[in-house]
């Protein structure tokens, strides 16, 4: 473990990706304590549209609401939804398809062919369907990211398991009396952990995207709950004046994807078996 | 024609060769002998300057009085693929999957002869028939997958020998492949060489291989030349320890003091057969002809019969692809018989209940080929080697414990081995790690799936050594699967050669080898190298050669 | 060969019923009564059984959900509650925006992608390499429709060259369509492309490592002749992977960036459904999204027989 780390941080992607998310995860947990300022307190001697100052960091919007304290709390709901949409990946998606590649044959192509129903069905599309039956919410969005992340989890952790399962090392557990679930928790999963570590982190990240992308068409959270979509969304029409209120929120989007991203890449880097195998 | 001069190589700061020197004149075979690591395939691969990035080299490999070190990336384009040509040991892996061979063949003769397709696939049809592949059979428009690993193999012989290179380099060329089917592609080799009067450089890890082939012969080991000479001078003096080591491995037969136990036997006859099968056969399916009719299942395993006598060993031999090892699976409970019956103790193991199962299982363990994919990297070695004792049920942590000791103590490691990681061992150890795991349910059946073919020979030498010694002090049955009948000679009593999933022939090891009646049997037994043989086979026609210059 | 392809399309027909079955419960059976939720909760209960006799929703299940289906098969899509006009034809006047929308964005992260990912990869550890990956890592954070923003403070409020919004219709000539076009297809293609040279790149790079590339390289080839002939085939197996996928995110981008730009497209179209909530809009609009998504990974899965023999005479 000890080496894992210090050959983690001699990578750059992970350096700074780690720095980045660590950073955004900590003004996300800074929001529930502290914000300079309400995040629904109209600033009254301002009153709208203020540019960044030292009073106001990031300045503030056209109902005179502190921008920076917006986006602090805006990174805790997008971190929430992408969170909970990559568990419900996760949670069902390797289940599934650990137990596929255990299983084999019909049950396997039925959930594999299941999983291609449901690529067919982006994100967006889900949450409009939702949305349309149930009234907009930020829990449609958590659902919908979370159903477009099974198949990509379930087909990710059936693969890796597949071939897993013809190494000679499942054949010994076998050998050993071991039954399909012992072997798939003893052994299957631990050694597609890695996978499914770098996987999680790309979700994660499309996860910010995909939620802004539904609250920027109202369709994930809704006011006056601050979200970075939301915000640019109520933006937009500001543009010409106050092009900072577009600005802001989008670059905390970017940011916060690119950390992960760089993140995944270095994760990717460090675990990477074939990799590690060479320098045994 | 070729020489190499004190030729140096490291990657990266970690020196690979050491003062490599080795010349070579046309017409003639040089052999490159060593185990893995020793610095061969880099050697090679230097001379056609084809080296992974980060490589830097010194000395001087010169080529019809060319400087190759440092030359001119062009000028080694021009004589890659026409004055120098190299065969690779992977042929699964070698041929591009998504170009025909007539494409890949014709491509480096329309490269270097600037002639036009429809020539270069008349060229391309010569070069096939010449290889052993008719064109009327294997038409241009293959492409590799459509191909055995020994047909490709001879695709890529075709695509070397295309311009008739005055230099040809075949790294590991048949260690990929059947024994059978070596001896095809290295008498292919040998006809090419005769025939168009290149100099072949033959790199091989087995002295039998390149004792048959080749006139001259350098031993490396760690980046360095440690023997070098005449194939009939080196191979009958054995001058060297590192030399006369490995011949000694490579033809090792351990030291057995117990009498054979024979299915002849009339005594074993008497005790009641430890392992029964009773006419199995196993079918796959294979794909479907259309969406309405079911394609015709492939019989791996066709029909096979035989009891194995507690005190046995024996070996089961055959070709890849003939079941052998599928059948070993269903003795192992890890696939099910189409139909037939196996029995462990009197117990049928297709429709034994969960208790019987567990104990027939306990009763026979197995030790895989590879000893990297045998165990799973994320466990140390103690719990890999207490992974079967889940047969036994619950057990303390003491007892477990030393269970796993004295498993690690029989196979000859140290307890310090239980606290670490499989990769922290080298191949030879890890196989004996394997062999702990198996014993440690003190079973009476070992299934050993080719357990020597992936180390190098003194390794191997001392893993059949431990395997010989284990059966006598525990009094265990083996059953060995193997390709390699050398192997099967140093272990087994009694050998069963298999045929496309049926058993051919059955008889003592010397009557298989000394006497082999089937067709199978007969083209396993000449196939297999030999090194006495082929020393023997040298000594006799360099005396000739010696007779006629006089 | 005709084995594969009967194979794919008797599963994309399997999935295009799968998805249609999926749709149709989502939005008719799992409501409890659509007429209901179409008209809210203050609806008098007369003008609730109207509707639900004019959408036939008296019907049993399985003829309702065959009438939908035979009727999609033949063009018609049912009528909007709230449009009163067929579907069909609300929906063939906006395709026409979304699809080519969604087809020149494709096109043109595909343009960009594929050359610049050659091109990385063939000068690996490079500056130009080092820059370009940088500048993929950035361009995939992007969110599409925030760089459709910046597109449109750029271009049409700063610059003024190009319209900020709305759609002057293929009637007046193809010029000015596609200038409408052409700022949120870039805004749709950049974010894309950034994937998708990034994974040219990687494909390649692996390929290249192949054992079948030093075979070529001891043919005489030279390493820019290998990279063309023997890796970017070979390498298009993955690439084409993603592109089948990254036509899904296109088609749900499409629905977003309209907004940016006020495009009358599938998208508003949608949206303004939801609102109004005409479930038999929605159910038309993503139905026939769903569709055009599950056509695309035929044609994909027929790209792959094209570069991969492997799976040409391999039977099921």
């Amino acid at each position: 473990m000890h080496s894992f780390l210090s050959r983690a941080l001699r990578n750059r992607s992970f350096f700074i990706g780690l720095i980045i998310t660590l950073f955004i995860v900590f003004i996300a947990a800074l929001s529930f304590l502290w914000t300079p300022y309400g995040i629904d307190d109209q600033q009254i001697t301002t009153v709208g549209l203020q540019k960044p100052s030292l009073t106001y960091w990031l300045g503030t919007d056209n109902l005179g609401r502190d921008l920076f304290s917006r986006v602090m709390v805006g990174a805790r709901n997008s971190i929430a939804v992408a969170v909970v949409a990559v568990a419900i990946g996760i949670g069902i998606g390797v289940p599934l398809g650990c137990w596929a590649a255990a299983r084999r044959g019909f049950l396997d192509e039925l959930l594999m062919r299941g999983n291609d129903v449901i690529f067919a069905f982006p994100a967006l599309l889900s949450a409009v369907i939702i949305t349309a039956i149930f009234g907009p919410g930020a829990i449609n969005a958590i659902i919908a990211i979370g159903i477009f992340n099974i198949p990509v989890f379930a087909r990710l952790s059936r693969g890796a398991a597949l071939s897993l399962w013809t190494r000679d090392f499942i054949m010994a557990a076998r050998a050993a009396g071991k039954s399909s679930a012992r072997i798939t928790i003893e052994h299957i999963i631990p050694n597609m952990a890695n996978l499914l570590i770098v996987q999680a982190t790309i979700a994660f990240a499309l996860g910010i995207i995909q939620e802004a992308g539904l609250a920027y068409v109202g369709l994930g959270t809704q006011p006056p709950f601050p979200s970075w979509g939301r915000m640019l969304s109520e933006a937009q029409t500001m543009m010409a004046l106050a092009p900072h209120l577009a600005i802001v929120p989008g670059l905390a989007i970017v940011i916060t994807v690119l950390g992960l991203n760089l993140l995944g890449d270095g994760l990717r880097d460090v675990l990477d078996p074939r990799l590690s195998r060479k320098r045994d | 024609m070729f020489e190499i001069d004190k030729l140096s190589l490291s990657i990266g700061n970690v020196p690979i060769l050491k003062q490599v020197s080795l010349s070579l004149q046309p017409g003639k075979i040089l052999g490159i002998v060593g185990e893995s690591g020793s610095g061969k395939s880099l050697t090679a691969l230097s001379a056609m300057q084809l080296l992974p990035e980060g490589s830097t080299t010194s000395g001087s490999i010169k080529f019809n009085g060319q400087e190759l070190l440092g030359a001119e990336e062009e000028l080694m384009q021009d004589l890659r693929g026409d004055d120098m040509a190299m065969i690779f040991q992977e042929p699964m892996t070698a041929l591009n999957p998504v170009h025909t061979i007539g494409d890949q063949i014709s491509e480096g003769i329309i490269l270097h002869e600037q002639i036009g397709r429809d020539e270069a696939s008349q060229r391309t049809i010569e070069l096939l028939h010449r290889v052993g592949l008719p064109p009327n059979q294997y038409p241009l428009s293959r492409y590799p997958h459509e191909l055995s690993g020994g047909q490709r193999q001879r695709v890529m012989i075709a695509m070397a020998c295309a311009q008739s290179p005055d230099l040809l380099i075949a790294d590991e060329p048949t260690t990929a492949l059947d024994v059978t089917l070596q001896a095809q592609i290295l008498e292919l080799l040998r006809s090419l060489v005769d025939e168009q009067g290149m100099g072949l450089i033959l790199i091989s890890h087995d002295l039998a291989v390149v004792a048959e082939m080749t006139d001259e012969i350098v031993v490396m080991r760690n980046g360095e030349v440690l023997d070098h000479g005449s194939t009939g001078a080196i191979l009958r003096g054995l001058k060297h320890p590192y030399t006369r080591q490995l011949a000694k491995a490579s033809s090792h037969i351990p030291t057995r003091t117990l009498p054979p136990v024979l299915t002849t036997n009339e005594k074993a006859k008497k005790a009641t057969p430890l392992l029964q099968i009773n006419n199995v056969s196993k079918d796959y399916p294979t794909a479907r002809k259309s969406l309405f009719q079911p394609g015709t299942p492939f019989r791996a395993v066709d029909q096979v019969s035989f009891d194995l006598y507690p005190g046995q060993s024996l070996g089961l031999v055959g070709e890849s692809g003939c079941g052998k090892s599928t059948l070993a699976r269903m003795i192992l409970a890890l696939d099910r018989p189409s139909s037939g019956t196996i029995s462990v103790n009197g117990v049928a193991l297709t429709n034994a209940n969960p208790k019987q199962l567990k104990k027939a299982r306990r009763n026979m363990q197995v030790v895989f080929q590879d000893p990297f994919a045998s165990f799973n990297p994320r466990h140390k070695v103690d719990r890999l080697i207490a992974e079967p004792l889940y047969l036994e049920g619950e057990l303390s942590a003491n007892e477990k414990s030393q269970r796993v000791i004295n498993a690690l103590d029989e196979v000859g490691m140290k307890p310090d081995a239980l606290d670490k990681y499989p990769h922290e061992f080298s191949g030879g150890q890890r196989q004996r790690i394997a062999i702990a795991r198996a014993l440690i349910t003190r079973p009476a059946l070992i299934v050993a799936d080719e357990p020597v073919s992936a180390l190098d020979v003194s390794i191997r030498a001392q893993v059949l050594d431990l395997l010989c010694e284990l059966r006598e002090k525990l009094g265990l049955t083996y059953l060995f699967i193997s390709h390699d009948l050398g192997v099967v000679r140093a272990i087994c009593d009694e050998v069963f050669v298999m045929e496309k999933g049926k058993i051919v022939e059955h008889g003592t090891t010397e009557q298989i080898f000394d006497n082999p009646q089937s067709r199978a049997a007969k083209r396993l037994v000449d196939a297999t190298p030999d090194l006495e043989r082929a020393i023997a086979n040298r000594l006799r026609s360099e005396k000739k050669n010696m007779g006629s210059n006089k | 060969m005709s084995a594969y392809f009967a194979k794919k399309a008797a599963w994309a027909i399997a999935t295009l019923i799968a998805a249609s079955l999926f749709i149709f419960i989502a939005l008719e059976i799992v409501p409890g009564d659509p007429a209901q939720v179409m008209l809210g909760v203050n609806a008098t209960d007369e003008a609730v059984a109207a509707l639900r006799q004019s959408l036939g929703l008296n019907k049993p299940v399985a003829e309702r959900y065959l009438s939908w289906i035979g009727g999609m098969l033949q063009g018609d899509f049912g009528k909007s509650y709230t449009y009163s006009v067929p579907v069909s034809e609300l929906v063939s006047a906006r395709i026409t925006i979304s699809l080519p929308l969604a087809l020149i964005a494709l096109a043109l992260s595909t343009l960009i992608a594929l050359p610049v990912g050659l091109y990385a990869a063939s000068r690996r550890g490079s500056i130009a390499d080092t820059a370009i990956m940088a500048l993929t890592q950035i361009g995939i954070a992007i969110p599409n429709f925030w760089f459709a923003l910046l597109l449109v403070y750029v271009f049409s409020i700063w610059l003024r060259i190009f319209p900020a919004g709305g759609f002057p219709g293929w009637s007046d000539g193809f010029i000015p369509a596609f200038k409408a076009l052409l700022l949120p297809a870039i805004a749709l293609a950049l974010p894309q492309a950034a994937i998708l040279s990034r994974v040219t790149r990687s494909a390649l790079l692996e390929t290249m490592g192949e054992d079948y590339i030093r075979t070529a390289r001891a043919k005489g080839l030279s390493k820019r002749a290998t990279l063309w002939k023997h890796a970017l085939r070979n390498a298009l197996i993955p690439v084409l992977t993603i592109l089948g996928l990254q036509f899904a995110y296109l088609l749900a981008g499409t629905i977003i960036i309209e907004n940016v730009f006020y495009l009358p497209g599938l998208g508003r179209l949608v949206f303004k459904a939801i609102s109004l909530r005409d479930l038999i809009v929605v159910e038309s609009v993503v139905m026939m999204l769903v569709a055009t998504i599950i056509l695309i990974n035929l044609i994909v899965d027929l790209a792959y027989l094209w570069v991969d023999p492997r799976l040409r005479n391999r039977e099921g």
